[in-house]
C-alpha cells in the first residue's frame, strides 16, 4: 500500500519533470528538468530494490550526462527563444512519428523477450558481487563493445572540437578585436 | 561491548521503544537524522572557529578573539550576522534556479552522511553499495554549482562555476580510483564491511589498517589530495578564488543562501574526510586491542579531527594553483598514479603467499619501487612541459 503510493508519487514527479524538460523555453531549464527526471528514474530503480542500477543511474546521468548537456547548451551559445515564436516546431508531426517509431523499436524486443515470461526472482536485490561476476564473464563482450564505442565517440568529439582551434587563433590576431569578440561571447551565454 | 561504546545506539533504541509500535521505524529514522544534523552542525560551527584560530596561530596572529572567552563564541556571532543579512537576488538573475542552487548543494551532502559508520553499529543505513551511494550523491553537487553560477547571470559567477565543475569532474576520477583497491581488499562496497575487513593486527603490534600497506599509503595520499580538490579546499580553492574571481559562483549570493553554500562546502569536507577515515584508517577501530576501552565513536572522532587539522594545516601552508596546473596535475599525475596503485595492490596480494624470511620487507620494497618510479617520472614530465603561452582577453 505504502509502496504503491510511493510509486505513483515518484512516477508522477518524474513524468512532470520529463514533460517540463520538453515544454520549457529556456534550454538550461530543460536540461535541469531532464536531470531531475533522471534522478526520478533512479528512485524508481531503488524502489525496485535495484540498488546498484539506481546509484549507477544517479552517478552517470545526474553526475555526468546532465553536466554534459548543460555544457553543450552553453558552448553552442543557443540563443533564447524569441517571445513571439511558436511553442512547437513546424515539424511536430515528424517528431511524433519518430517518437512512436523509437518507442516501438524499444518496446517490441522487450515485450518479446523471454525474461518477461519468467516468474519474478525471489531475491530481487542482486548483490553487487554477482553483477560484477556476470559483467566480467557472460556479458564481457557487450561491456567491451560499449567501451570501444564510447572511446570512439570521445575521439570523434575531440576531433570535432580541435578543428576549431586554428580558426580562433587566426581571428584573434588583433588584440582589440578579440577582446570585443570574447566580451560578446560571455554576455550571450 | 561496553555500555559507553554503545551509548548512542542504546539511547536511540530506548527512545524508539517509547513510541507506539507502528511509528517505530519512522521514529528511528528521525532520531538518526536529528543526531547526524546536530553532531555535524555543531562540528561545522566548531571547525570554523578552530580553523580561523589555527590559521591565525600559523600566520603569527591572534585570529578571532573578541566574542566570548578566547573568541570561542565567534560562530554564534557569524551565524546571527548571516541570518539577519539582506538576501539580495540580482535583478537579471533566474530567480527559481538561484533559489534552488544552495538547496541542491546542501541536501545531497547531508544524505551522504547516512551510509558512513561513525562507530560500532553506528551507521544510519547499511547499504549493500554504500560507497557507490556516497559518490552518486556527491556527483549531484556539480549540477548545483552550475545552477548557482549560471542563474546569477554574472560572468564571474559563470566562470567560477565552469572552473569548479572542471575541477570537480577531474578530481572525482582519482578520488574514485584511489578507493578501488580498498573495495577489492574488502570484497564489498558496504562501508561497515570495509571497516570490519581492517580489524585485527599484523605482526602482533600494528593494526591491519589499509594505510599501513604500500597501496594503502599511496591511495590515502591520492585520496586526500583529490578530497581537498573536491571540497574546494586550499590549495585547490580557485573556483572561489576571491582575489581573482571575487568568490566565483558565490558572487551573487548573500545572507542565508551564502551561509548554506558555506555549510555545504564544510559538510562535503566532513563527509569525504569521514570516508577517508573509514577506507584507510580503519574506521572506528582502535589502533590496538589494548586501547579498546576507549569507545569506538571516540576513536572515529580522534582520527576525523586529525584529518581535519591536516586540511587546515595545508591551507595555511600552500599557495593556490593555477587552473592549467590544477587540471594537468589531476589528469597527468594523479590518474596515472592511481592506476599504477591498482597494479601495486594486486602485486601486494599476489605476494601475500611468500613464506621466505624478509618476505614482508621485500613486498614493501617492490610496492614502493613500483610507485616511486612512476612518481618521479610523471613528476618530471609534469614539470618539464613547455610553458603555456597565456593569452588574456581582458588583462592586456
Amino acid at each position: 500500500m505504502l509502496n504503491e503510493i510511493a510509486f505513483y508519487l515518484i512516477a508522477a514527479v518524474t513524468l512532470a519533470f520529463a514533460v517540463a524538460a520538453m515544454a520549457l523555453r529556456q534550454l538550461i531549464h530543460c536540461a535541469l528538468c531532464a536531470a531531475a527526471a533522471f534522478a526520478g528514474l533512479a528512485t524508481l530503480y531503488l524502489q525496485l530494490d535495484a540498488e546498484f542500477v539506481g546509484f549507477a543511474q544517479l552517478l552517470v546521468y545526474v553526475g555526468a550526462i546532465a553536466i554534459l548537456i548543460v555544457f553543450a547548451v552553453l558552448l553552442t551559445r543557443a540563443d533564447e527563444v524569441l517571445p513571439g515564436s511558436r511553442r512547437s516546431s513546424p515539424s511536430w508531426l515528424m517528431g511524433i512519428a519518430a517518437a512512436v517509431l523509437v518507442l516501438a523499436g524499444i518496446a517490441l524486443p522487450i515485450l518479446s523477450s523471454p525474461s518477461l515470461r519468467h516468474p519474478p526472482l525471489a531475491v530481487a536485490d542482486a548483490p553487487v558481487k554477482l553483477i560484477g561476476v556476470e559483467l566480467m564473464t557472460r556479458y564481457v563482450l557487450p561491456l567491451e563493445m560499449a567501451g570501444v564505442l564510447l572511446t570512439a565517440a570521445l575521439m570523434g568529439a575531440v576531433v570535432i572540437a580541435m578543428r576549431e582551434e586554428p580558426e580562433i587563433k587566426a581571428q584573434s590576431r588583433p588584440p582589440a578585436a578579440r577582446g570585443v569578440e570574447t566580451g560578446e561571447a560571455v554576455s550571450h551565454s | 561491548m561496553n555500555a559507553l561504546d554503545q551509548i548512542f545506539v542504546s539511547t536511540g533504541q530506548w527512545l524508539t521503544s517509547l513510541a507506539p509500535a507502528p511509528m517505530r521505524p519512522f521514529v528511528a529514522m528521525a532520531l538518526a537524522i536529528a543526531g547526524l544534523m546536530a553532531v555535524f552542525g555543531t562540528c561545522f560551527a566548531v571547525t570554523t572557529i578552530f580553523e580561523r584560530k589555527i590559521l591565525g596561530r600559523m600566520q603569527n596572529r591572534f585570529g578571532p578573539n573578541r566574542v566570548g572567552p578566547f573568541g570561542l563564541l565567534q560562530p554564534i556571532a557569524d551565524g546571527v550576522k548571516m541570518l539577519i543579512k539582506e538576501d539580495i537576488v540580482p535583478f537579471s538573475a533566474d530567480r527559481v534556479v538561484h533559489f534552488l542552487a544552495p538547496l541542491a548543494l546542501t541536501v545531497p551532502v547531508w544524505l551522504a552522511f547516512a551510509v558512513l559508520p561513525f562507530g560500532r553499529n553506528m551507521s544510519a543505513i547499511d547499504l549493500n553499495a554504500g560507497i557507490l551511494f556516497f559518490f552518486a550523491i556527491g556527483s549531484a553537487s556539480e549540477l548545483a554549482v552550475f545552477m548557482a553560477g549560471w542563474s546569477s547571470q554574472n560572468k564571474y559567477a559563470l566562470l567560477g562555476a565552469m572552473r569548479a565543475i572542471a575541477q570537480m569532474i577531474s578530481y572525482e576520477v582519482p578520488l574514485v580510483l584511489a578507493t578501488i583497491p580498498v573495495v577489492m581488499a574488502a570484497g564489498s562496497l558496504s562501508l561497515p564491511d570495509i571497516v570490519q575487513a581492517q580489524s585485527g593486527t599484523v605482526l602482533g603490534a600494528l593494526p591491519r589498517w589499509n594505510v599501513l600497506t604500500p597501496w594503502g599509503l599511496a591511495g590515502f595520499a591520492l585520496f586526500m589530495i583529490a578530497a581537498a580538490a573536491e571540497s574546494n579546499r586550499c590549495p585547490f580553492d580557485l573556483p572561489e578564488g576571491e582575489s581573482e574571481l571575487i568568490a566565483g559562483f558565490l558572487t551573487e549570493y548573500s545572507g542565508f543562501k551564502y551561509a548554506l553554500f558555506f555549510l555545504g562546502e564544510y559538510l562535503g569536507l566532513f563527509a569525504v574526510t569521514a570516508l577517508a577515515v573509514t577506507l584507510f584508517l580503519g574506521g572506528w577501530q582502535a589502533p590496538l586491542p589494548a586501547l579498546e576501552w576507549f569507545p569506538s565513536w571516540g576513536w572515529f572522532a580522534v582520527k576525523f579531527s586529525a584529518l581535519i587539522f591536516l586540511f587546515i594545516w595545508v591551507r595555511a601552508t600552500l599557495p593556490r594553483l593555477r587552473l592549467d596546473q590544477l587540471l594537468s596535475f589531476a589528469w597527468k599525475f594523479l590518474v596515472p598514479l592511481a592506476l599504477v596503485n591498482l597494479v601495486v595492490a594486486v602485486v601486494w596480494w599476489q605476494s601475500g603467499a611468500w613464506r621466505f624470511p624478509a618476505a614482508l620487507e621485500l613486498r614493501w620494497l617492490v610496492g614502493a619501487g613500483l610507485l616511486a618510479f612512476p612518481y618521479v617520472w610523471l613528476g618530471r614530465a609534469l614539470k618539464s612541459g613547455k610553458p603555456v603561452q597565456h593569452q588574456y582577453s581582458y588583462a592586456e
